[in-house]
C-alpha cells in the first residue's frame, strides 16, 4: 500500500528565472485526496511559495484547471488514486501565458467572451408586468448543455488552433454564442453570425474535437461549432441565391 | 540551469511556451486528426483517377483496356491499396463525427449519436450492396 | 502609488455585486463605475449555490405568506419592514433575471416552475435544475458585459477601506498579477464580498469566503450585526463539506439515522409521510434539522465514519429519471466525491457551516452607518434572515438588495460634487502600502505559519462556536481568538515575491477571518438565550424581553469588542412560536 506519491510541479518565478523548471514534492497518499488537496498540502506544509488558483473545490467555479500529465484537467475533480504510482506532472494550462507557477493569464479569453455578445439581444423587451418569456422544456433542452460552461478553459488548452492561431475566438466563447443563438428568447443570431463568420470566428475551427473530449461539464463546444458552421454555410448560400430575402 | 530573468519591479514577464512544429505528434488525438486531414490527398487522388477512367472510357475500348492494364502494375496496386486505406479512414472518422454536426430531434428528444452513426453505416452498406448488384447483373 | 478614481466602486463580483453594478449603470450611465474582485467574477461563490431562489409566483401564494414564512423561519429576529420590501421586490427582480436570459426550469406550458423548499408553506422556489446559483451568476455576469460603463478590476485584492471626513473614500488594493499596490478612490463604495464560512473547518463554502468585506467594515468602525448566527446546512458531504442541496429533500428525500429511521419526527417536526409535506419533517427549517442531528449524535444513533459522524440522505425512491431531471448535479457530486450512485445508495451527510446570517449592519437602503459605504448580499445584514435563514431566500436577496445598494450608491455619488481628494486619504493609502511591506513582504524574523494559525482558529470555532454552545466554551473561544490575533503579528511568509503571491493573500484572509471570528465569539457570548441557529445549552429558552434585538459588535483596537443592542423592527407580525410539522 502506497504511503506517499510524488508530484513534479512546473515552477515559474519571473523574479528569479526566465523559464519554468520542474520541482518535485512528496505528499502523503490518501484515497480521498484530489490533486488539489495535494497542492494545498504542499503549500501549507512544504513550500508556501507555490501559487495556484482554486476556490470551490467541487468542479463548478472553473478556477483550478491545470495540465496533469499533459492532459488539461480540473485538479479538484482528479484524484491521486487515478495516477498511481506517480510521479504526477502538474503544469500550468497550455496555450496561455504563464504569470507565475500554475497561474496563467486569461485576459485574452475575457476579451473574446465579450466579443461574441453573450447576452439576450431582443428588438423589443417584454415589460416585466407581462411576466416571463414562455419557454417550453424542449426549447430549454436545445441549448441547456451549452449553458453549462464554467469557463475553466480546459478546451482552450486542448485546442491546437488556439495554440497556433492566437486570434481564434475559441471553443468556449463560440459555444456560449451558440447557447444564446439557440435560446428561444434571443433574437441576436444575425448579429453574432456576422462576428463569428469573420477571420477569428468559427471557420478557424478544423474540428479536432479535443475540446469536447476534455470538457468536464458536457458543454460539447465542438458540436456547437460544427452546427454553427452548418447554420453559417446555409445562411451564406441563402444570401447568395436569394439576395432579396434579407432575413 | 535557467537563464537570467528579465524582471523589472511590478512588471513580471509572462512566459509563453513555444508551440513546436511537431505539436501534432505530442498526443494521439492530434496525430489522428492530422492523419484524418491528410486523407484529403487520397480522396483527391481517387477523384483524379476517376476522371482518368472516364476519359479512357470515352476514348474507346482499346484506351480503356490500356487503362485497366496500367492499374494492374505493382506500383499502382500498392498506391491504390494505401489510398483505399486512407479513404476508409476518412469515411469512418467522418461517420463518427456526423452526429456532432447534425442534431436530429424527434418530438423534442435528441436522437442518440450512436443511431446517427448507425444510419451512416446502413447508408454506406446499402449503397455499396446496390452498386454490387447492378454490376453483377450487367 | 497609482491612484484611480471612480464615482461608485463595488467590492466583490458575485451575484450581489454584479446586480448592483447593473443597477448603477441603469440609474445613471454617466457614472464612472468599477467592480473590484479578488477573483474573476465567474469564480465568485454564488456559483456553487444549487437549490433555488424564492419569489411569490403561484396564484394561491401571497406576499404576506412569504413574509410570514421568512419571519417565523428567522425566529422573529429579522426586521419586518425589510422583509416586506424583500418579498415585494422579489418577483420583479426574478422576472428581470429571466428576461436577462437565466435558464429557469419550466412547466410543460413554458411558464416558470417552482419547487417546495424548507420552511415555506407554499412552493415558491424558482430553480434552474440544481445549479441555480451557477446559472444566476453566469446570466448576471454575461449581462454586465453589455453595459459599457461597468469597468472591472479583476484579481485585485482589497486590503483596506479609506475613511476620511466621516465618509468612506475608497480602497487600497493589490493587483495580484504584478503585486502593485494601488489606491481606488470613489464617492460611494458597496461591499458585496460574501460570507465567511472558511472561519469554520467544515463548510460548504469555497476558499475565497473569508469575510473580507465584513472585516474591512469592522476595522473602519462600522458595526457588524448578528454575527453569532451561523447557519449549518443539514446536508453536506463528510470530509469535503460539499453541499448537497436542500432540493434533494424538497423533491422527496428522507433523512435516516443508523437504524434507517426518519428521526426528524422525534423533534417536533411533524409525522413522516411518503410525500414531502411543506414546513414539515425534512422540509423544516435548517437550524432545527442541524440541531436534530446533534441530538441524534448524543443519543448514539448516528453512523460513525472516518471523518466523523453522519446520517443518511435517501433519495433512491425518487427513481433514476427524476434524479437525472431534477437533481443531476447531486448525482454527479456523489459519484465523483463519495464514489456512490444516489440512485442505488444512500448519501452520507452531516451538518456543515454554510451561511452567515450576520454581516455588515445596513438599513433597508443597503446603507451602513458610515456615509458612502453600502453593503449587500451575504456580507450585509439588513436583516431579513434574522436568526435562521430559509433556503432559497439568499439568492433572491442578492438581487433585491444588490439592486437597492446599486441605486442607493448611485444616488449618493450623484449628490456629491467632484472634489480634490484630501491628502489625508492618500496618506492613509501610503501607510497601508508601508504596512503591507513591513508586516509581510519585507518582514524579518517572525515564526508563525499561516497554515498553522488557521488550523488553530478552526479548532477554536469548531469546538466553541458549533451548533450547540455554552458560556464557558464561548469564553475560552474568545480568549483563543485574541491570542491568535496576537500570534498573527509574528507570521512569516515563505513567499516574498510580488507576482501573484497567494501566500500573502492567504495571510491577509486569515487576518480577516480572525477579526470575524472575534465578532462571532463575542456576539455569541453576549447573547444569553437560544434563538434560531444560536443555541446555548446554558440558556435554552428564547428571551424576547431582553433579546428581541440585533447584536451590534464594534471593534476596539487592542481590547475586547464593544457590544450594543438594536431592537428588531416589528410591523405586522408580533413574536410567536415557530411551528413546524402541523
Amino acid at each position: 500500500m502506497t504511503d506517499t506519491i510524488t508530484l513534479a510541479i512546473a515552477r515559474y518565478r519571473p523574479e528569479r528565472e526566465a523559464e519554468p523548471t520542474l520541482q518535485e514534492y512528496e505528499v502523503p497518499f490518501r484515497q480521498d485526496w484530489a490533486i488539489l488537496d495535494a497542492l494545498n498540502y504542499i503549500k501549507d506544509q512544504l513550500d508556501g511559495t507555490l501559487s495556484f488558483r482554486w476556490s470551490c473545490r467541487m468542479g463548478v467555479c472553473g478556477s483550478c484547471g491545470m495540465m496533469v500529465n499533459g492532459q488539461p484537467t480540473l485538479t479538484c475533480a482528479a484524484f491521486l488514486s487515478s495516477y498511481l504510482p506517480g510521479p504526477i506532472r502538474v503544469e500550468a494550462l497550455r496555450f496561455f501565458p504563464i504569470v507565475r507557477d500554475l497561474v496563467v493569464d486569461i485576459t485574452d479569453f475575457m476579451n473574446k467572451l465579450k466579443k461574441v455578445k453573450p447576452w439576450i439581444i431582443r428588438e423589443e423587451e417584454k415589460p416585466l408586468s407581462e411576466g416571463e418569456y414562455l419557454q417550453t422544456p424542449n426549447e430549454l433542452d436545445r441549448y441547456k448543455h451549452h449553458s453549462m460552461c464554467i469557463n475553466c478553459l480546459l478546451c482552450y488548452a486542448a485546442c491546437p488552433v488556439v495554440g497556433l492561431e492566437p486570434s481564434f475566438i475559441g471553443p468556449a466563447a463560440i459555444a456560449l454564442a451558440q447557447r444564446y443563438n439557440m435560446d428561444s428568447r434571443d433574437q441576436g443570431a444575425a448579429e453574432r453570425l456576422s462576428i463569428l463568420s469573420g477571420d477569428e470566428g468559427m471557420w478557424q475551427c478544423t474540428f479536432v474535437g479535443e475540446c469536447t473530449e476534455v470538457c468536464p461539464k458536457g458543454v460539447d463546444p465542438a458540436g456547437a461549432i460544427q452546427q454553427y458552421k452548418l447554420t453559417g454555410a446555409t445562411h451564406w448560400l441563402k444570401s447568395l441565391l436569394l439576395p432579396w430575402a434579407s432575413k | 540551469m535557467s537563464s537570467q530573468p528579465h524582471y523589472t519591479a511590478y512588471h513580471p514577464k509572462w512566459y509563453r511556451r513555444p508551440v513546436s512544429v511537431w505539436w501534432w505528434l505530442e498526443r494521439w488525438p492530434y496525430t489522428k486528426f492530422v492523419l484524418r486531414e491528410l486523407t484529403s490527398l487520397p480522396v483527391g487522388y481517387f477523384a483524379l483517377l476517376t476522371l482518368w477512367q472516364v476519359r479512357a472510357l470515352v476514348e474507346g475500348e482499346a484506351a480503356y483496356q490500356r487503362f485497366l492494364a496500367r492499374l494492374e502494375s505493382p506500383a499502382f496496386l500498392m498506391l491504390n491499396i494505401i489510398c483505399f486505406g486512407g479513404i476508409m479512414f476518412h469515411a469512418l472518422t467522418w461517420f463518427h463525427l456526423t452526429p456532432k454536426a447534425m442534431v436530429v430531434r424527434i418530438s423534442g428528444k435528441r436522437l442518440p449519436d450512436a443511431f446517427i452513426i448507425f444510419l451512416n453505416y446502413v447508408g454506406w452498406i446499402g449503397l455499396s450492396a446496390g452498386i454490387v448488384l447492378i454490376w453483377m447483373r450487367g | 502609488m497609482e491612484v484611480f478614481s471612480h464615482d461608485v466602486l463595488i467590492v466583490g463580483g458575485g451575484g450581489a455585486g454584479l446586480r448592483a453594478a447593473i443597477a448603477v449603470a441603469e440609474t445613471d450611465p454617466n457614472l464612472s463605475l468599477a467592480v473590484v474582485s479578488k477573483v474573476y467574477p465567474m469564480r465568485s461563490h454564488t456559483v456553487s449555490a444549487e437549490g433555488g431562489a424564492a419569489a411569490v409566483i403561484k396564484s394561491e401564494d401571497s406576499l404576506d405568506a412569504h413574509a410570514y414564512d421568512t419571519i417565523s423561519g428567522a425566529d422573529w429576529l429579522c426586521d419586518q419592514d425589510a422583509v416586506e420590501i424583500f418579498v415585494k421586490e422579489a418577483p420583479p427582480e426574478m422576472l428581470q433575471l429571466e428576461h436577462w436570459g437565466c435558464p429557469w426550469s419550466r412547466l410543460p406550458d413554458g411558464k416558470i416552475a417552482v419547487r417546495p423548499f424548507g420552511g415555506m408553506k407554499i412552493e415558491r422556489t424558482w430553480f434552474a435544475t440544481d445549479k441555480t446559483g451557477f446559472h444566476m451568476l453566469h446570466s448576471l455576469f454575461q449581462t454586465t458585459l453589455k453595459y459599457d460603463p461597468i469597468q472591472r478590476y479583476d484579481e485585485f485584492f482589497v486590503t483596506k477601506l479609506l475613511v476620511d471626513d466621516e465618509r468612506c473614500q475608497g480602497v487600497v488594493a493589490i493587483e495580484l498579477s504584478s503585486g502593485k499596490i494601488v489606491t481606488i478612490l470613489a464617492k460611494s463604495v458597496i461591499l458585496a464580498t460574501g460570507g465567511c464560512g472558511k472561519v469554520f473547518p467544515f463548510t460548504t463554502n469555497a476558499n475565497i469566503k473569508n469575510g473580507d468585506g465584513m472585516a474591512l467594515a469592522y476595522r473602519a468602525g462600522v458595526p457588524l450585526k448578528d454575527m453569532e448566527f451561523v447557519q449549518y446546512h443539514p446536508t453536506g458531504l463528510p470530509f469535503t463539506g460539499i453541499l448537497i442541496t436542500e432540493a434533494t429533500r424538497s423533491e422527496g428525500g428522507w433523512l435516516l439515522n443508523k437504524d434507517g429511521y426518519r428521526y426528524l419526527q422525534d423533534y417536533d417536526l411533524g409525522t413522516p409521510q411518503p410525500q414531502p409535506v411543506l414546513r414539515s419533517m425534512e422540509l423544516g427549517p435548517r437550524d432545527r434539522l442541524s440541531q436534530a442531528f446533534v441530538k441524534e449524535q448524543e443519543k448514539g444513533r448516528t453512523l460513525k465514519g472516518p471523518y466523523g459522524d453522519y446520517v443518511h440522505l435517501d433519495i433512491r425512491h425518487l427513481g433514476e429519471q427524476k434524479i437525472d431531471e431534477k437533481l443531476p448535479f447531486v448525482r454527479e457530486l456523489c459519484l465523483k466525491y463519495v464514489n456512490l450512485d444516489p440512485v442505488h445508495e444512500m448519501i452520507p451527510v452531516r451538518p456543515v457551516a454554510h451561511y452567515m446570517m450576520g454581516g455588515v449592519h445596513t438599513d433597508i437602503h443597503a446603507a451602513t452607518p458610515l456615509a458612502g459605504l453600502f453593503a449587500a448580499g451575504e456580507a450585509a445584514c439588513v436583516s431579513i434572515n434574522g436568526a435562521n435563514r430559509l433556503g432559497s431566500n439568499s439568492l433572491t436577496e442578492l438581487l433585491v438588495f444588490g439592486a437597492r445598494a446599486g441605486k442607493s450608491a448611485a444616488q449618493f455619488a450623484m449628490e456629491k460634487k467632484a472634489k480634490e481628494h484630501a491628502p489625508a486619504v492618500l496618506a492613509q493609502a501610503q501607510d497601508e502600502e508601508s504596512r503591507l511591506h513591513e508586516r509581510f513582504l519585507d518582514k524579518t524574523g517572525g515564526k508563525e505559519r499561516v497554515a498553522a494559525l488557521r488550523s488553530e482558529m478552526h479548532k477554536t470555532t469548531e469546538e466553541c462556536a458549533g451548533i450547540y454552545r455554552n458560556g464557558s466554551d464561548l469564553d475560552k473561544g474568545a480568549e483563543n481568538v485574541r491570542r491568535l490575533q496576537g500570534r498573527f503579528g509574528e507570521v512569516s511568509l515563505d513567499d516574498r515575491s510580488h507576482t501573484f503571491n497567494t501566500e500573502l493573500t492567504a495571510a491577509l484572509e486569515l487576518s480577516y477571518m480572525l477579526d470575524v471570528a472575534e465578532a462571532i465569539l463575542y456576539s455569541a457570548r453576549a447573547r444569553t438565550e437560544s434563538r434560531g441557529s444560536h443555541q446555548r445549552t446554558d440558556h435554552p429558552e428564547r428571551d424576547d424581553v431582553k433579546f428581541l434585538a440585533h447584536t451590534l459588535v464594534y471593534q476596539r483596537p487592542n481590547d475586547a469588542p464593544r457590544i450594543e443592542y438594536l431592537p428588531v423592527t416589528i410591523t405586522r407580525w408580533p413574536p410567536g412560536k415557530r411551528v413546524y410539522g402541523k
